[in-house]
């Protein structure tokens, strides 16, 4: 380490008058990971644009290797070096590994031709100097997630990228497969490619990174070694403040507390099997595990979103097989999904739509639907879950426009406005910047508080060991264990989780 | 941010205006050029015959609206027009039906048709382009074989006022059911749960199958709605032409799918507001009577009205564009 390959001096960028970043410093060194920790909407994804030649810079300097470069499109990026692993896949899924990773620059033959020996030749050169276990010939539809992202990985070090950009590279992968992720950071880093990565997961930075930059509200606010900080300080850099009791919590005697959900020995078969739990009113329960081990497929099927073969589902006491979701919501059940943006919200459509959508029965004056009811209700949830926007009347404005955290808080409000008496959240606070996680944790505590039974499914364990009075673990269709608030600590959850059989 | 309240329903009298102002400006710049090309235009009887004649495409755009923000597609319609006049007009002229169970029977086959598009959309998964393009086929040749390609004339009194009569001597009957149709399904739009549900399927199938919106059920009405409009057409259609012709359908589905993207609706789903493709038919109506009244051949009529629709769904797309560079750069 030591030569700086990329400096970013003092580079704004304002958008109809309004800064998005206000003079901001980043350099990066050979072989180096640096960090870039913000909230959302704190001028990442604006910088990371800026670099990769997507926007154009208003003023400041960017020098690569120390020289003065401007940067005019995305291929002068790519050309200079810079390769940008969206967090959405960008690959043709009915093409090949390889002729991906040639999209564009296609090898011919002497005939013309796409010479498809030699792109697959070169493509399994490339992967396997990478150490990436995936065949060049292999159609990328075949791929799961973090195989596609490999894939563009290699694709972007193939175009002698230097400078690699990883934007939440972790957010859709399992725990295995965040490991062979860094395996391979740990390879660019050893090829002296230097990369810039985005996450919000503390944990991972501290992991792999070197360097960390926070900038908050477009404006540099420090860089910090790694080795040299601490997680309640990257925090209070990226907040402006400190969270005293960021997991607000506080927990209900659940001894004389009444059973609202039980479930027998649930089973849908090839998918999860015997699963079997009860959660009462007041009460949070964790559902911990890898992904893919089924704990959301269980939840579908309470929730009557997906078919169960057997095993029995109790909602206070009395036997309830709902077929559609909208027998669940009538019964007082709603599921805040895991993907907000496929499941959870009509993006194209206004907060206000989306608040009202699931609960809009109880709108209903004779055949219309009443506005005063409804606005009334959104004026509610709007106010109580501090739904933010530019414009003033936040429900005019389209879901999509907002942030990831304040999306959360439309579909949170959304199935609180059915007034649940049993309410499933599924990964509650994926991809939310930190306060509006922090938000998001004190209503959830509100609502424990007010009696609703909470479940929550989560891949994060810091908001499981803090959140929960008890967690059940489920790996791989199976519920090898159920741990309760005094128990609950990392190793043991993972144990349970990934390790071997018991 | 942008595009405040541009999807859902607008409430207000006044967001008929704002939420449409690209159409809006369209009509008006084709008012004025007809206007001003020939003194004929602007005239009480000239203005009445419009409406009369975008009548029949509105009822069928009304329907295809709701198809269109569910993110489907019916081309049937035109095959349902042509279907619905040549049967109910042959039921009452060679079968010798009661005019009203003869009209029953006409809305109902369109019924049928709507159903079964619903039905196999829904259930089956199978788009909606193959499906009603298969419907369309079937209608038509219904049409055919029954009428043996022969036009069937009408002289029932009854059935003849449906389409030529007046409200009050002045307002011709097409118009009014034309006003009561748009009231109709612009409540149903946007004032109830059903009109919710079809913005909710459109915008995001899977958010709205978990907030418990039963979408078989929504996508099977609206495909029977479409299918009932669209036999009403057919047969204000043979009223006003005192016949039933198979051959009379062919087009229509393209008027209303020209309408509903001319008023705004996004042909991916979940955009699109009825007061928009009323705009869009009048658009269409003035098209074709302008140039009527400037005398251009019909055949240079089509040629015409498809450059003019490109290009007004051209400016209509850029305006949104526009609007967009100007709050992002």
């Amino acid at each position: 380490m030591g030569k700086t390959i990329l400096e970013m001096i003092d580079i704004k960028k304002s958008f109809s008058g309004i800064y998005a970043l206000s003079g901001i410093n980043f350099s990066l060194e050979m072989g180096e990971v640096h960090a870039l920790l913000g909230e959302n909407g704190a001028g990442k994804s604006t910088l990371i644009k800026v670099l990769g030649g997507i926007y154009k810079l208003d003023s400041g300097k960017i020098r690569i290797n120390g020289q003065d470069v401007e940067i005019n499109g995305v291929s002068d990026a790519q050309e200079k070096g810079i390769g940008i692993i969206h967090q959405e896949i960008v690959l043709v899924p009915y093409l090949t590994v390889a002729q991906n990773i040639f999209l564009g620059r296609e090898i011919k033959t002497k005939f013309g031709t796409v010479d498809m020996k030699e792109t697959n030749r070169r493509a399994g050169e490339m992967l396997a100097n990478l150490s990436v276990n995936i065949q060049p010939d292999t159609l990328v539809e075949t791929l799961t997630i973090a195989q596609q992202q490999m894939v563009e990985i290699v694709k972007a070090v193939s175009f002698d990228g230097r400078i690699i950009v990883m934007d939440e590279p972790t957010s859709s992968l399992s725990n295995d497969e965040v490991e062979q992720l860094f395996g391979i950071i740990e390879r660019l880093k050893e090829k002296q490619v230097s990369i810039i990565y985005i996450s919000h997961r503390m944990e991972e930075l501290f992991r792999i990174s070197d360097r960390v930059t926070i900038i908050r509200d477009g404006a540099y606010v420090g860089t910090k070694k790694t080795s040299e900080t601490n997680a309640n300080e990257l925090v209070a850099m990226m907040v402006g403040r400190e969270l005293q009791s960021f997991y607000a919590r506080d927990y209900n005697d659940l001894e004389q507390a009444e059973t609202a959900l039980e479930v027998k020995n649930l089973t849908c078969e090839g998918v999860f099997s015997d699963i079997s739990f009860r959660v009462r009113k007041g009460e949070i329960l964790g559902f911990a595990g890898l992904v893919g081990a089924g704990r959301s497929e269980i939840m579908e099927c309470i929730f009557g979103a997906r078919k169960y073969q057997s095993g029995s589902v109790l909602l206070k006491g009395k036997e309830v097989h709902f077929s559609t979701p909208i027998q669940a919501i009538k019964a007082g059940v709603g599921l805040v999904p895991e993907d907000r943006k496929k499941q959870g919200l009509v993006l194209g459509n206004t907060v206000g739509f989306n608040l009202t959508l699931a609960s809009i029965d109880s709108y209903i004056n004779g055949v219309a639907i009443s506005d005063r009811k409804c606005q009334e209700v959104i004026d509610y949830y709007k106010e109580k879950l501090r739904i933010r926007a530019v414009a003033n009347r936040v429900e005019l404005v389209e879901a999509g426009s907002l942030s990831g955290g304040n999306q959360q808080k439309i579909v949170l409000g959304k199935w609180l406005a059915i007034k649940p008496d049993v309410l499933i959240l599924d990964e509650p606070t994926r991809g939310v910047d930190v306060n509006a996680k922090f938000e998001i944790y004190s209503v959830i505590n509100e609502l424990a508080k007010e009696g609703i039974a909470i479940i929550m499914v989560s891949s994060e364990l810091p908001e499981i060991i803090n959140m929960c009075d008890n967690v059940c673990i489920i790996k791989a269709g199976k519920m090898p264990g159920m741990l309760g608030k005094d128990e609950l600590d990392q190793e043991r959850i993972m144990q349970f989780a990934a390790g071997g059989e018991e | 941010m942008m595009n405040e309240k541009k999807s859902t329903a607008g409430n207000s009298i006044l967001s008929v205006f704002t939420g449409n102002t690209g159409i809006i400006g369209v009509l008006v710049i084709l008012c004025v050029i007809v206007a001003l090309a020939t003194d004929k235009f602007l005239t009480p009887g000239n203005v009445i015959s419009v409406l009369r004649q975008i009548s029949i495409n509105t009822y069928i755009a009304l329907g295809m609206t709701l198809i269109i923000i569910l993110g489907h597609i019916d081309l049937a319609v035109g095959a349902i027009v042509a279907m619905s006049g040549t049967l109910t007009v042959g039921f009452v002229v060679n079968q010798g039906m009661p005019i009203g169970v003869a009209i029953a029977a006409g809305i109902a086959i369109g019924i049928l048709a709507g159903l079964i598009d619903g039905v196999v959309v829904s259930k089956f998964r199978v788009p909606a382009f193959i499906i009603t393009m298969a419907m369309m086929n079937v209608c038509n040749g219904i049409a055919y074989v029954y009428s043996g390609g022969q036009s069937t004339r009408i002289t029932d009194k009854f059935f003849i006022a449906i389409g030529t009569g007046y409200l009050f001597n002045i307002i011709p009957l097409p118009v009014v059911y034309m006003i009561i149709l748009i009231a109709v399904f612009s409540f149903l739009l946007s004032k109830t749960k059903f009109g919710t549900y079809v913005y909710a399927i459109g915008g995001n199938r899977e958010a709205a199958r978990l907030s418990g919106v039963l979408i078989k059920k929504v996508e099977i009405i609206v495909f029977t709605l479409s299918g009932a409009l669209a036999a009403f057409a057919g047969l204000v259609l043979a009223s006003r032409m005192y016949s039933g012709q198979p051959s009379v359908g062919s087009g229509y589905e393209m008027d209303a799918i020209a309408a509903c993207v001319l008023g705004g609706t996004s042909m991916a789903g979940g955009r699109g507001r009825i007061s928009g493709t009323v705009f869009g038919a009048m658009v269409i109506g003035i098209i074709s009577n302008g140039l009527n009244l400037i005398g251009v051949s019909s055949y240079w009529q089509l040629i015409v009205k498809g450059l003019i629709i490109a290009c007004a769904v051209v400016l209509d797309s850029q305006k949104g564009n526009l609007a967009l560079l100007r709050k992002k750069k």
